[in-house]
């Protein structure tokens, strides 16, 4: 009989590893799945009425019009929908977690606090990547719908009489007004804005004493950073002002994300094309904030009293 | 709460540390004729206060769709004066949809225009001709704001075009426009065209007309339109162009 210490080492048991991927598959997994069983897809229905709603009622504008209006209401509410979600989700983690005491029994495992303030960000940037792309191909998919009826009722008028030529150029004037490549970059965009959005809430939450709290500050953000532009450029300008003013708006400047960079829809479905570099830069600052909030939710979070 | 005063000193030096970035890709935005719209106070008064926030928080275009819904409305019941006030909304918040300028253009010069030649509340001719003038340059003024904000696109210079030929009849402005919208690589063939057929029409200028629809004439067949050959039968006769230098114009194109 041997009296010899099993080892801590052993094959059964391997080493404790600093950072885990599969730990933070898991949480965020478990986040999703909570996420989902929150029922917050059924917001879906409500975008799937938006556009089947707008699409019906346009219908005594022109085509032109039409699209227009369809793509700006598409986009407007993908917008709306990707930022609220984002907020709401993310600003109920912690606190749940808290309440529910799954946090303890999770951090007592032992998981790293900074991998569980991963996992739970992967949870709620998957279910906004699911959302996104559900939306997306709802908005496709109605657009697709509207395009094929106005090029039938657009050849029907055109009668036997039009020759393929004709044809052909009725069916280009109409696809020209529906489907670009532009709207790819327009739809990245928004998804990334709401990213940044889901980072600096958790940033928030890590701090915040409720999620009324978590949620009212980040609403408060993203008003102010849409106008943070306005603010930077009045401070650079050198407009003169009171020392107390120029404090303030250095303030608004250097604290509050641009979010002006990040609304690129509205330009896009106006018909301005994007380059592939400028998007790039764009879509790297998104990162980037994103980055740089989750070090600093874990900065606060790791040695916050729970 | 040392924690928290760090992350707001973090915060600041990381606001520091982007606003050069920052700085430049707005200007870059820009550049690429993104985040055009002017939003001030004078958007403020006609938007009011609730589209004026939404149009700052990133939501310019569903603003601007709900005031052109309203301008169609309006529209149905011949308020003009208060389409002109949504029209000017609208061309504000969205600047880089040529689609709203050439509507507002177009509700101004051809169905106010026609409203006011023939408003029967008006018994003076000389004022509703006068009006229905004032409209006429409504229309031409927002297709110049228009192509003020969309330098490169064709569009709206041929709208200009039509505008200048159909309804202010000046040839030459209408053949400049035309001859503008050509140079775009993605504008349609039939521009180059009609700034010939406009300048045809224009005193002293029927010798550089006629050389530009001789060029049209020898691209092809394609080129070979009734009102192609029209106007150059019309120009040869009126330049006295010799017998042996004359291109065949069937009669049934001779006016």
């Amino acid at each position: 009989m041997s009296t010899q210490a099993p080892s801590l080492t052993s094959a059964s048991h391997p080493p404790h590893k600093v950072f885990s991927i599969s730990r933070v598959f898991a949480i965020a997994s478990n986040t999703l799945l909570e996420l989902v069983r929150l029922k917050v897809f059924y917001f879906l229905l409500i975008f799937a009425l938006v556009l089947i709603g707008s699409s019906v009622f346009m219908i005594n504008f022109s085509f032109q019009e039409q699209f227009q209006m369809l793509k700006d209401i598409s986009l407007g509410a993908m917008s709306i929908f990707t930022w609220l979600l984002s907020v709401l989700a993310t600003a109920m983690l912690l606190p749940k977690d808290i309440e529910d005491r799954t946090l303890y029994t999770i951090l007592a495992k032992p998981v790293p606090r900074f991998e569980y303030l991963v996992g739970k960000l992967l949870g709620v940037l998957t279910l906004l990547l699911i959302s996104t792309l559900i939306m997306a191909g709802l908005f496709a998919a109605v657009l697709y719908g509207r395009q094929e009826f106005v090029i039938s009722q657009a050849t029907t008028q055109a009668g036997a009489g039009a020759t393929a030529d004709q044809i052909a150029d009725i069916v280009r004037s109409v696809k020209a007004s529906t489907f670009t490549w532009s709207l790819l970059p327009a739809i990245i965009a928004i998804y990334l804005k709401a990213a940044l959005f889901a980072a600096l809430t958790l940033l928030i939450s890590t701090f915040a004493s409720s999620w009324i709290f978590t949620i009212v500050t980040s609403v408060a953000v993203y008003f102010i950073g849409n106008i943070q532009s306005v603010a930077r450029d009045y401070w650079l300008a050198d407009n003169g002002g009171t020392p107390l003013t120029k404090v303030f708006l250095a303030l608004v400047s250097l604290l509050f994300p641009d979010l002006q960079l990040f609304n690129l829809v509205d330009d896009i479905v106006a018909g301005n094309a994007i380059a592939t570099l400028l998007f790039l830069k764009t879509a790297g600052l998104g990162v980037v904030y994103v980055l740089v909030y989750l070090f600093l939710a874990y900065f606060v979070f790791a040695k916050k009293e729970l | 709460m040392k924690r928290i005063a760090i992350v707001f000193v973090a915060l600041l030096a990381f606001g520091a540390a982007r606003l050069p970035f920052e700085r430049s890709l707005n200007e870059e935005h820009r550049a690429a004729f993104f985040r055009g719209a002017k939003l001030d106070l004078g958007l403020r008064e006609q938007i009011g206060q609730g589209g004026f926030i939404a149009a700052l928080s990133g939501f310019r275009s569903v603003v601007a769709d709900l005031l052109w819904i309203q301008a169609n409305t309006a529209w149905q019941n011949t308020e003009w004066g208060r389409m002109v006030v949504l029209f000017d909304g609208v061309t504000t918040l969205q600047p880089r949809v040529t689609l709203f300028w050439e509507m507002a253009s177009w509700h101004m010069a051809w169905n106010a225009s026609n409203w006011a030649r023939d408003n029967p509340k008006q018994p003076r001719e000389a004022l509703r001709i006068k009006a229905q003038r004032e409209y006429f340059e409504l229309g031409r003024l927002y297709l110049e704001r228009g192509i003020r904000n969309n330098p490169d696109k064709y569009v709206l210079y041929d709208r200009m075009g039509l505008l200048l030929r159909d309804k202010l009849k000046d040839h030459l402005g209408a053949s400049e426009a035309y001859a503008k919208a050509a140079e775009f690589p993605d504008a349609p063939a039939y521009e180059k065209r009609f700034a010939a057929y406009e300048l045809s029409y224009v005193e002293g200028r029927e010798k550089e007309a006629y050389e530009m629809l001789v060029k049209l004439y020898h691209l092809g067949e394609q080129e070979r339109l009734p009102t192609l050959l029209s106007r150059i039968g019309d120009l040869q006769e009126k330049l006295n162009i010799p017998k042996e230098q004359r291109i065949y114009i069937p009669p049934e194109n001779n006016q």
